[in-house]
């Protein structure tokens, strides 16, 4: 039988006044301009300046004013984002340092002051309002799909075409200059860019700035808090500066904090020869990542579950869990998503370990001729480095939610989350009979964890997928949910709530 | 055996889960409401923006084929026990060999004039949130009549999208015919700085319509004339027992039933909101209109219908609610602001700036715990439970507080200055054991 309500979308009706409409209009001539200062070619001075000009001003009609702040800081966003594109289109219309600082400047402080007057004002609390209203955030919106189709834009530019962005690799070249003493351009290039500079510059920046945002929208809840200053501690130091650093003084570039398999070719024979063939430090680097690899991991694992890495120190799972949090909802929960993560996930393990293991045969016995390595170490770098981590990964965040890597393919994540369902003291306690089954744990579990399945039936969490981010217990409203370390004994077990009525012999059903 | 539940709520669900976990009977369910079970409690969530409606969904949809249970969406007319059949809205009836009576709960009108206007409301159904949103369109100002949980989260709806909100109270305080004055107080605080225009000891007199009969304001027992677009109406609930009226189950406010959560008539069981006990366990209520107590009763009657005749044994009452962005837990009995019973004495501690505070209720002379009420803090039901349970003395519950405690890792612990006042006041030189002396009450199983 069909349902009346079943299938209720609800979705609040916003009224507009003659002020806003006027506002919107005057945004779009702005817009409109900016267009035009791209088709012309004849110099884009004046349609670039009333383009700002028209923007501006529609945007002090629109805006109301208990939003004026936002309101602004929306629109020095649009005009960095609109100087972006400069960058990308017509890298020579403007000076380079003229329209950097435009961009990034632009950008950076309008994202600032936006998140400041959104996440501060009010008391502290959880606010996810309107969150699956909004075109940006809400499954299938289409704000959604634009960022994600640019989102994947810029990381096929960034590793296929890096030409096609000269402009805004040329624009940081300054900040690497200010930073790091020099020009981050080679000269021995021979016309190509190097675009990594950009890329983690922009990475540490997105960390930084919703790191902020994820900080402030959480003020009130201390594990949050630590957990949020450790990732962009480890993203700003371990991620940008030694190995930037390092590259300034013409050493190799390390990255501290990776260690395989997720940094897959530490162990390929060709690093491992460039890193035995290294100064002291190179040496150092190669035992420390085998160590953390092959004792820090099962032992901090043991006493503090996967979290550790995935939620505190990984760069990856830093900028899902701060710059992709407003899509953590996207996940899928649904019984079908865990069983493909499970095959996926497993599948990448062995592949990435037999393939190391095979480099390393045939590093002694020589198995294969060069060709055959080579395609094993590029086709996996490839396929699971490039395309899987960093274009779907990252890409789909506004379609899959912020985790869809670490979830369905991260093999860091696959030996984590094995070690923490069987030889780790981590669960998450499900407080007695306390859960009203309302969903905001699943529905804010960025790994898909299906949290209320275990919550309502009065069990404790214990999941290999779970990177202990805390959202669940943060979004409770009953209190049921605590992330916490505890002997290994009966961690799964339902939670006895020892009453007289003692019918909690629940097994699962379905 | 055809078991047929009304009412897809947590309570008919409940029961129908754990009938199929322990038997191969044929379950239907028939609800009117919607074909599948949703959290009444997350209703909120679905106007705020939180979720969709699928998200407040417990069970995916394939769950209830799967499990063998069969869900009718149609309305129950009437219930013919000699027969052993019920009447659907859809012309047919549908015979039964037991029969589970989960029909919920509606919102109390308390016959004020205009209180069917457009525009006039409770918040009990999925039809009830639907006019929300649908008066929700334009609104500048709502106003709220009734302190109690479900007015608190209207508010809260309100304001998540920017319209403001008035309150009338009857009470002194915010919900302090549930809550001890200071509690109350400090959710009244709390309420006001969101910028809710709460006016306590404020009644409603009347709702005032235009000529499309749709609300434009209420007048208060004060005199005072309060524009606005929606009323929301939120007094309480009382059990839905439409579905008896004809036939011969017994009722009082709800279906009167025994023990074993059986009506008078045998093989007829009512369970959760509807159902009134004839003889309710000390420290519970005839009728408890929660979550937790449907939740129960379900597993209680699915017992006694899978031929293990169970007893409903509630133990001891817990509850928990969220009032804006303050959690709040009770365990056993603490009594109202003004209600307290003779023997009854309370520790109170409070941070008033963190908006956290405790309350220990214990036995004047024997110092035994009776109650704990607590905001802005959790606390594990488990441990909770076994202190009530076993009575233990008001002093040796604080020197186990850790065991107790349950905010997240980091969070501060409160324990120190607790002790405190304690000490100070009582007269006592009480220590808290750390976690590691008292985590044999947490892990032990
Ligand atoms: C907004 C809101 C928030 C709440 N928050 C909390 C909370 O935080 N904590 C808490 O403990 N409790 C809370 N409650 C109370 C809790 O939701 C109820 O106690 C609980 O849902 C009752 O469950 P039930 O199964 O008895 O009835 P219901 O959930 O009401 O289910 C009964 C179903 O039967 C259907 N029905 C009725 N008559 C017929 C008929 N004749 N034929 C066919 N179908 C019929 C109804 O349509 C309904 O779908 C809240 C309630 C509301 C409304
Ligand atoms: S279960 Fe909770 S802690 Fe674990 S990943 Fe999901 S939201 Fe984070
Ligand atoms: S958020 Fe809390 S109350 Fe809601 S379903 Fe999850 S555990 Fe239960």
């Amino acid at each position: 039988m069909s349902s009346l309500y079943e299938n209720i979308s609800l979705t609040p009706h916003n009224s507009m006044g003659k002020k806003e409409r006027a506002g919107l209009t005057l945004m779009a001539l702005g817009l409109l301009a900016f267009l035009l200062s791209f088709i012309t070619f004849a110099g884009p001075a004046m349609p670039f300046l009333s383009g700002i000009f028209f923007t501006v001003a529609g945007g002090v009609v629109y805006s109301r004013k208990e939003s004026r702040w936002s309101t602004g800081s929306m629109l020095l966003i649009f005009l960095g984002l609109i100087s972006f594109l400069f960058l990308i289109f017509r890298p020579s219309a403007l000076s380079p340092l003229l329209i950097s600082l435009f961009s990034f400047a632009f950008f950076v402080l309008g994202a600032a002051i936006y998140i400041f007057f959104r996440f501060r004002k009010g008391e502290a609390g959880i606010r996810n309002n309107g969150i699956t209203f909004s075109p940006l955030t809400r499954k299938n919106g289409a704000l959604a799909w634009v960022l994600a189709v640019v989102i994947t834009g810029f990381y096929i530019m960034l590793y296929w075409f890096p030409e096609q962005i000269h402009g805004l690799i040329l624009a940081v070249d300054p900040i690497y200059g200010a930073l790091f003493g020099k020009s981050g351009l080679p000269e021995s290039n021979g016309g190509h860019y190097n675009p990594w500079f950009l890329y983690g510059f922009l990475y540490t920046v997105a960390v930084l700035l919703m790191g902020s945002r994820f900080m402030l929208k959480y003020r009130h809840n201390r594990y949050q808090l630590l957990r949020t200053a450790s990732v962009m501690f480890f993203q700003v130091v371990f991620a940008f500066f030694i190995p930037n650093v390092l590259a300034a003084l013409n050493h190799q570039e390390l990255y501290f904090h990776y260690f395989w398999p997720l940094d897959y070719d530490v162990l390929f024979p060709s690093s491992i020869d460039t890193l035995m063939s290294g100064d002291s430090l190179s040496h150092f680097f190669f035992w420390w990542t085998l160590a953390i690899s092959f004792l820090a991991v099962p032992v901090l694992t043991y006493y503090f579950g996967k979290r550790w890495y995935c939620s505190w120190v990984c760069g990856c799972g830093g900028l899902a869990e701060t710059a992709g949090d407003p899509f953590r909802h996207l996940s899928d929960k649904s019984l079908n998503a865990w069983q493909i993560e499970r095959k996926l996930i497993y599948l990448v393990l062995v592949l990435i370990t037999a393939i190391t293991a095979l480099l390393l045969l045939d590093r002694s016995f020589d198995l294969f001729n060069e060709s055959t390595s080579l395609a094993f170490r590029k086709g996996y770098g490839f396929v699971i480095g490039t395309v899987f981590s960093g274009v779907i990964g990252v890409g789909f965040y506004p379609i899959m939610g912020s985790r869809v890597w670490c979830r369905f393919g991260c093999p860091q994540a696959a030996i984590l989350g094995i070690l923490q369902k069987y030889f780790s003291r981590f669960r998450i306690s499900t407080n007695g009979g306390q859960c009203i089954s309302c969903g905001n744990c699943s529905t804010y579990c960025e790994m898909g964890i299906d949290v209320k399945w275990y919550a309502q039936r009065e069990q404790n969490i214990v999941r290999a997928s779970c990177v202990g981010c805390g959202i669940c217990s943060a979004v409770c409203p009953r209190g049921v949910l605590k992330l916490e370390n505890g002997p290994l004994k009966g961690k799964t077990a339902i939670q006895i709530n020892r009453n007289e009525v003692k019918i909690l012999d629940e097994e699962p059903i379905g | 055996m055809h078991i047929l539940i009304i009412g897809n709520g947590v309570a008919g669900i409940t029961a129908a889960r754990y009938i199929r976990k322990r038997s191969s009977h044929a379950i239907t369910v028939v609800s009117a409401e919607s074909k599948h079970f949703f959290s009444r409690t997350a209703l909120m969530y679905v106007y705020m923006g939180h979720m969709r409606f699928e998200d407040i969904k417990p069970y995916e949809d394939w769950f209830w084929e799967k499990n063998r249970i069969d869900l009718l969406q149609a309305y129950v007319e009437k219930i013919n026990t000699d027969k052993k059949t019920v009447s659907l809205s859809t012309g047919n009836d549908l015979p039964y060999d037991r029969l589970i009576i989960a029909t919920g709960s509606a919102s109390n009108k308390f016959g004020w004039p205009g209180q069917d206007l457009r525009g006039v409301q409770g918040l009990y159904s999925l039809q009830d949130l639907e006019n929300m949103e649908t008066y929700s369109r334009d609104l500048k100002k709502a106003v709220i009549v009734g302190g109690g949980l479900i007015g608190i989260e209207m508010a809260e709806m309100f304001l998540s999208r920017g319209i403001e909100v008035c309150m009338l109270v009857r009470e002194k305080y915010y919900w302090d015919n549930v809550l001890p004055e200071e509690e109350a107080r400090m959710i009244t605080n709390h309420i006001r700085d969101h910028h809710i225009d709460l006016r306590l000891e404020t009644e409603l007199k009347q709702i005032l319509g235009n000529e499309e009969e749709r609300v434009v304001a209420v007048e208060t027992s004060k005199g005072e004339t309060i524009e606005c677009g929606f009323t929301g109406l939120t007094p309480g609930v009382h059990p839905n027992i439409k579905v008896v009226e004809g036939s011969p189950i017994e009722c009082r406010r709800g279906i009167l039933v025994n023990e074993y959560l059986e009506s008078n008539i045998p093989g007829v069981y009512a369970i959760g909101d509807c159902a009134e006990l004839r003889n309710p366990p000390p420290g519970r209520k005839a009728i408890e209109a929660v979550w937790y107590t449907g939740k129960l009763m379900g597993k209680t009657v699915a017992r006694s219908i899978c031929k293990e005749a169970t007893p409903y044994r509630p133990g001891i009452w817990y509850n928990s609610a969220k009032f804006l962005d303050i959690e709040y837990q009770v365990y056993g009995s603490v009594a109202a602001s003004g209600q307290s019973a003779e023997n009854e004495e309370s520790f109170y501690w409070e941070d008033a700036k963190k908006q956290r505070s405790m309350r220990l209720v214990f036995d004047r002379e024997s110092r035994k715990l009776l109650g704990i009420n607590v905001l802005g803090m959790r606390l594990r039901h488990n441990v909770a439970d076994q202190f009530l349970r076993e009575q233990w003395p008001v002093s040796k519950v604080l020197q186990h507080f850790n065991a107790l405690y349950f905010d997240p890792e980091f969070y501060r612990n409160p324990i120190r200055e607790m002790l405190k006042k304690f000490n100070a006041e009582c007269n006592e030189t009480v220590k808290a054991l750390d976690f590691k002396a008292v985590k044999h009450l947490v892990f032990e199983n």
